[in-house]
């Protein structure tokens, strides 16, 4: 028995955010005139508690079936009416709203044009909701684990809170150690942590954890599924040394055939490395990987009699034989936590980076800075002749940041402060060095980093507000050509070495991420969250979450506060046990399917097959829907050649009314 | 064609993607034409070709369909699946006499606000030039 519709329509004011715009009261009225419309109101929030009693004691009172609520978009507040609608004993899909806020009043200013299309809106909303049907949502079972890709700080910090909640964690991470850029940093601003001794700990205690799988040297290959059911396929590669046996002594990086002959890239190439490799000495897990494209024997077949490591190795843990391995886990949510890549500053030719060996990034800078380093600490330039100490030390910050033409409008956040601790670091080394900074603006906006500014302008270092034009060779002296803006004044400023404030990017293989994981970009093309205030960690896609740099330049605090949210937004599905599929999925019509299978080929996520079902005495096949894996995207609908195959909530019976009441009003 | 002729567009958005996006053109406060209605579906595969042909057929004078962009499916393949069928629908149209200029496909991601604008500028311009639609025989359903 189909009940008869009977409609409340509610239009929202927001305040002035609808009402100053669109007429509500006039909608209302034309509202009521609709057919089925029993009830209709105006309110100032729909979506405070007494708006929400509105509806709720209109449904009791009207016997109102169906609601409208005309207010902001769906994204915003489907959730919230859903549950308002339900608690009051109606079908949480009972509900349609009228996007008059984001698409009607916000994007119009004339009051008649606005209050047309909202009237429209609502008519189509009208058209629809008469024709939604009830739908009961199902509970799956959630897998107690949780994935992380990136095992830099925030992957760090993420898989420890999780495993300590006491869920099974994997950490991906492609390169052979954890502790992604962090790991590089010497000391950290404001307050001059030394960044390995904050670090190390956590990275130890993540390969100890018993409850962390770490898998360094991996890639994630494959996700299926979906939240609280994802299908992981994890590549380790080949690291061609025996993971159990290698003892981490380093014999064989010292015995290598090419020994010290590569860029190492902990170092930022200004350090050299064996083709057998620890990537730091504090690396976890102390580990020896071998680089394929750089070993003797593995590029040539051949290094000399017998390859030197395999001579050397005490434990017999070279093994040329290794091949990548794969393996293959069920996780309930998974965490991207992919970081970022320095800006390259060749992308600015006019500042010599290519040209010049004493104009250098500041993540080199770190390296030069480090005890750890690759001078030991000392900060060195080379001036043709031999390592000598720079006098005149400059720092140019913003260097693809701030910057369209590098197509980085963003602030990258960082740099600011670290070229200020970096300048309090050379100063500490080099007390009679010139050190002077160039800068648009200083943004020193976090806990304690204003009065470190202020410290650091203190200690001598000259701060000059002009963005530099060229940096050329006069000499043995490299010129910065800049303006200082505050004085107006043309300078040619004669320096040793030049460091660039350089900003963070998005990483470049963050394709295959979002690949991976149907994840969105935003405007700048670092990963976009679900609402960039209320909802920061989580993604389009349910049980996907963020934490780091791969959302947006952040400092190591907010990256670790981030990370710390999406570990626990990771675990509600895991402690919950359970996730909600979504009702909105497909369903087939078995009474005039006529078994083509269209839809089975068609079908993104392989939720439709074909069944035997008897039809008097006949053995025919039909499409039947599996509804934990359908995403209800539709997809199929089209294809079909009989109608039969139709997504719950936007049926062609469902939507065809909408157009109908939509062309119908001129 | 009457001076004060104003087209009226249906526009069908996927939820994901041309949604967000002019969700966040209004949450920009960006201005731009009200002749465009939006139909919320969950991906633009789920727009079934004889939905644009039915919006003309009830007096809408242009159709829109925008979706995420290709390889950015938020369902993988949707949107390639309406690129197929939309675009062979496209040609079919023109071919039955129906003016290009009314019928649009667009990609618009959730953060690009400002293009959804411009698409939407462009799809009344079109229309607007287009003049009233009157190219199939009226099928005004009661609904």
């Amino acid at each position: 028995m189909i009940e008869k519709p009977k409609i409340g329509v509610y239009v929202c004011h927001c305040g002035i955010n609808i009402a100053s715009t669109v007429d509500v009261e006039t909608v209302e009225e034309y509202a009521l005139k609709l057919p089925n419309v029993e009830v209709a109101r105006t309110y100032s929030y729909m979506c405070s508690d007494p708006g929400q009693a509105l509806i709720k004691e209109d449904i009791k009172e009207h016997g109102l079936n169906r609601i409208i609520v005309a207010s902001c978009s769906p994204r915003m507040h489907e959730t919230t009416f859903r549950k308002a609608i339900q608690e009051a004993g109606l079908n949480p899909y009972f509900l349609e709203m009228a996007n008059i806020r984001e698409q009607c009043s916000w994007v119009h200013q004339d009051m008649e044009e606005a209050t047309a299309k909202a009237k429209k809106l609502v008519t189509a909303s009208v058209a629809k909701v008469r024709l939604l049907e009830a739908l009961e949502s199902t509970e799956v079972d959630a897998e107690p684990a949780a994935l992380i890709i990136g095992a830099g700080i925030a992957g760090i910090q993420a898989a420890l809170d999780i495993a300590d909640a006491g869920f099974k964690t994997y950490l991906v991470e492609k390169t052979p150690s954890v502790g992604g850029r962090m790991a590089q940093l010497d000391k950290t601003f404001p307050t001059l942590d030394c960044s390995a001794c904050i670090l190390t700990p956590k990275m130890v205690d993540c390969a100890s954890h018993p409850n962390i799988e770490l898998l360094t040297y991996s890639e994630v290959e494959e996700i299926n599924g979906f939240i609280g059911n994802f299908d992981v396929r994890v590549r380790k590669k080949a690291r061609y040394v025996d993971f159990e046996k290698c003892t981490g002594c380093g014999d064989c990086a010292k015995e290598c055939r090419v020994a010290d002959r590569f860029p190492s890239e902990f170092d930022e190439g200004m350090g050299k490395r064996s083709a057998i490799y620890l990537p730091f000495p504090q690396a976890v897990p102390a580990k020896y990987t071998i680089d394929p494209e750089q070993c003797l024997y593995l590029t040539r077949g051949k290094c000399g009699k017998e390859p030197k490591c395999q001579e050397v190795c005490g434990a017999d843990a070279i093994n040329f034989e290794q091949e990548d391995e794969y393996v293959e886990f069920k996780v309930g949510a998974i965490i991207v936590a992919t970081g970022f890549d320095p800006f390259d500053p060749s992308r600015k030719p006019e500042y010599g980076y290519d040209d010049y060996p004493n104009v250098i990034t500041g993540m080199e800078m770190e390296r030069l800075v480090s005890a750890s380093g690759p001078t030991g600490g000392k900060v060195l330039i080379n001036n043709g002749k031999e390592e000598i100490e720079p006098k005149e030390v400059a720092f140019i910050k913003c260097v693809g940041s701030r910057d369209e033409s590098v197509g980085n409008e963003y602030c990258s956040r960082v740099c600011c402060m670290y070229t200020a601790k970096q300048a309090h670091l050379i100063r500490e080394k080099l007390p009679d060095a010139n050190i002077r900074i160039y800068y648009m603006d200083v943004r020193a906006f976090g806990k304690g980093y204003e009065e470190f500014y202020d410290r650091v302008r203190r200690e001598n270092v000259r701060y000059i507000r002009g963005n530099p034009s060229e940096i050329f060779k006069r000499g043995n002296k490299l010129v910065v050509k800049a303006e200082d803006t505050l004085t107006s004044t043309p300078l040619e400023d004669e320096v040793d070495l030049v460091v660039l404030g350089v900003g963070l990017e998005p990483r470049a293989e963050m394709r295959q991420v979002m690949d991976l994981l149907r994840l969105s970009q935003s405007g700048d093309r670092f990963f976009l969250e679900a609402h960039p205030k209320l909802r920061p960690v989580d993604t389009a896609t349910e049980g996907v979450f963020l934490a780091g740099c791969c959302q947006g330049p952040k400092d190591i605090p907010d990256t670790v506060a981030q990370a710390k949210g999406a570990a626990s937004s990771a675990m509600i599905p895991l402690a919950r046990g359970s996730v909600t599929i979504d009702a909105q999925v497909a369903e087939v019509n078995e009474a005039t399917c006529r078994g083509c299978g269209f839809c089975v080929e068609i079908c993104p996520y392989s939720a439709i097959e074909m069944v035997t079902v008897n039809r008097f005495g006949h053995e025919i096949e039909v499409a039947k829907v599996n509804e934990a894996l359908c995403k209800g995207c539709g997809s199929c609908s089209p294809a079909c050649l009989s109608d039969s195959i139709q997504p719950k909530s936007f049926r062609d019976r469902q939507i065809l009314p909408q157009i109908a009441a939509l062309g119908a009003m001129k | 064609m009457s001076a004060n002729y104003e087209p009226n567009i249906v526009a069908f958005l996927c939820n994901w993607c041309s949604y967000a996006g002019a969700d966040l053109a209004g949450t920009s406060r960006v201005q731009y034409p009200s002749n465009v209605q939006i139909i919320r579906v969950m991906c633009t595969g789920r727009v079934n070709p004889l939905y644009v042909v039915n919006a003309l057929q009830q007096g809408a004078d242009g159709v829109l369909v925008s979706g995420c962009h290709p390889g950015d499916c938020h369902y993988m393949e949707g949107n390639y699946f309406a690129r197929r069928r939309l675009g062979m629908l496209k040609d079919l149209l023109e071919f039955a006499g129906v003016d290009p200029r009314r019928f649009h496909m667009s990609w618009v991601s959730a953060s690009e606000g400002h293009k959804w604008k411009e698409v939407v500028e462009k799809t009344v311009e079109d229309a607007r030039e287009a003049g009233p639609f009157e190219g199939f025989r009226r099928r005004q359903i009661d609904w």
